[in-house]
């Protein structure tokens, strides 16, 4: 065990290694004056400005706020909630919209045949481009933003789960079959569940989509949000609360991956290749 | 009471078109199986045995003749004919138990008698303690005991078995075979069997076909008389072995000339 908790350390600092290099050339860098630390702000400061973004602006006053609403007042948090409900908001919608039509085209020759010359020309369409279109459509704010994040996650849900039914293996199917299964049974025990690795596949790539979709609606078409924070930031030339920004974007996006990540080997426990993870 | 089914094949021929080729895979098949018999279909890779047995499982239909079981044409796949994959096609979603009960699900039987089948069928085929296992953590020969529960569950009268002990190790297989002895005496089920091994063959049927390499044809229909359980040393066993060795090396070189004349896979 106690070799075992070694290995484990070492581990981490060699993890470390790397990072700790770069964070003390950095700070090198911006305490030898050669950058301008308008530029590039010195890594210790960067951390202030991040920890001054994440706490409360005013003391604690027991008169006008309870303590946890006092703690959740600091402004990355407003930030982050508000972006997280767009990504939460806009990937819903887009699953909800792209499951069942992915299934229904996987299973069905003829409907898949009716929508894909439709989706294959939609579907290269970077959903940036669709900015100026939402704008126009929606104006201002939230649900421009929301459209945008819904067609960021639609397509490659839609895409691996239309794959993921019609990559079935034969072999259940037959096996299914002969076991006596109707039409119903089949699919909904035996064709969705061998399909399941490609939609949660699909499901990671569009939520990964739906994040950097609403960094970049965020700023333009709405004024909170982490997107639109930081390039607020850069017009009064707050370079180290640009980069306490993309911190705080790069942890959410790796605290989305790991949740999609430990869904994945829960609803996979049966899959081949899942259990070394 | 369940009435003993009968297995008549009647001037089957199959013919696959792949691009502007013609395959004759099956060609003017006849063949009667009586109710309980044990009938191994014996030939090199390319005669045609797993086609036939498709034709009787329902998965494909013949290009020409019928196949009726119990005087009714198949159509389609049934659970009356249980059928056992060489690469055993278990669910691999669901646990040794779920596939097991997968059939009776399918039947709407009660719980609680889904539930005493499925446990009578773990402890018959020593499965007890994988009940909650999922098929990629069980080995070859334990995947292919469920996979023989999960039709024994059904109680169909009649079991189809396509190579179902082709990728196991020599000792496990000899283990599956006396279990499906053991099963098929205990029940009395009509089995077709298919193999590329004279051994297993001898060992295990009542009848066996010899089949023809393209088109797949019957060579020749041998029974087997010895009482089981059968000594593969005995003379008896190895006089056949050789007599067999003969009829189907003759077809394997017809299938090896065939090869180099026309690379095809298989």
């Amino acid at each position: 065990m106690k070799k075992n908790c070694l290995a484990k350390t070492f581990g981490i600092l060699h993890g470390l290694l790397v990072p700790i290099v770069l964070l003390a050339l950095w700070q090198w860098l911006s305490s030898q004056a050669i950058v301008n630390p308008m530029i590039l702000p010195a890594p210790t400061r960067v951390l202030a400005k991040w920890w001054e973004y994440l706490m409360p602006a005013q003391a604690y006053d027991p008169a006008t706020s309870g303590y946890l609403a006092w703690m959740f007042s600091g402004e990355m948090i407003h930030d982050a909630y508000a972006s997280m409900y767009r990504v939460t908001v806009g990937f819903v919608v887009g699953a909800i919209l792209a499951l069942p039509l992915g299934l229904i085209m996987g299973a069905n020759d003829r409907v898949y045949k009716l929508f894909n010359p439709l989706i294959q020309i939609l579907r290269p369409i970077p959903p940036i481009a669709f900015i100026p279109l939402s704008i126009l459509w929606f104006g201002l704010g939230n649900p421009p933003a929301i459209f945008l994040i819904v067609i960021g996650a639609f397509f490659p849900i839609l895409m691996n789960t239309i794959a993921g039914v019609r990559n079935v293996d034969g072999i259940y199917i037959r096996a299914a079959r002969s076991l006596g299964a109707s039409q119903t049974t089949m699919f909904l025990r035996v064709i969705l569940p061998a399909a399941t690795p490609y939609i949660l596949t699909g499901m990671r790539i569009g939520v990964g989509t739906a994040f950097i979709v609403v960094i970049v609606a965020e700023m333009i078409a709405v004024n909170n949000g982490l997107g639109y924070r930081i390039l607020e930031a850069r017009e009064f030339f707050w370079s180290d609360k640009i980069i306490a920004g993309m911190f705080t974007i790069g942890l959410l996006g790796l605290a989305i991956d790991t949740g999609m990540n430990r869904l994945n080997n829960h609803l996979l426990k049966w899959h081949r290749g899942i259990e070394n993870k | 009471m369940t009435v003993q089914p009968h297995i008549r094949i009647e001037k089957v021929s199959k013919v696959f078109r792949t691009g502007g080729s013609e395959v004759a895979a099956l060609d003017d098949i006849n063949l009667d199986i009586k109710a309980g018999e044990f009938i191994c279909l014996l030939g090199p890779s390319g005669c045609g045995k797993s086609t036939l047995l498709n034709t009787v499982a329902g998965f494909s239909l013949p290009t020409s003749g019928v196949v009726r079981v119990h005087g009714e044409t198949v159509r389609v796949p049934g659970p009356d004919r249980g059928m056992v994959f060489q690469e055993y096609a278990l669910f691999p979603w669901m646990t040794v138990e779920k596939n097991i009960a997968f059939g009776l699900e399918i039947q709407k039987q009660g719980r609680a008698q889904i539930a005493g089948k499925v446990d009578a069928l773990l402890e018959m085929l020593k499965l007890q303690d994988f009940r909650g296992r999922y098929p990629k953590d069980l080995s070859g020969g334990m995947r292919q005991r469920v996979a023989i529960a999960r039709v024994l569950a059904l109680d169909s009268p009649i079991m189809l078995m396509d190579e179902p002990f082709g990728a196991l190790d020599s000792l496990t297989r000899r283990n599956l075979q006396d279990e499906l002895l053991r099963i098929w005496m205990e029940y009395r089920k009509t089995i077709i069997f298919v193999t590329h091994s004279i051994e297993e063959s001898i060992y295990l049927a009542d009848r066996i076909i010899v089949m023809t390499y393209r088109p797949g044809r019957i060579k020749q229909d041998v029974s087997v008389t010895m009482p089981h359980p059968r000594d593969p040393s005995s003379a008896e066993f190895n006089d056949l072995k050789k007599e067999l060795g003969m009829l189907v090396m003759e077809e394997q070189s017809r299938h090896n000339q065939e090869e180099i004349k026309a690379p095809v896979a298989d």
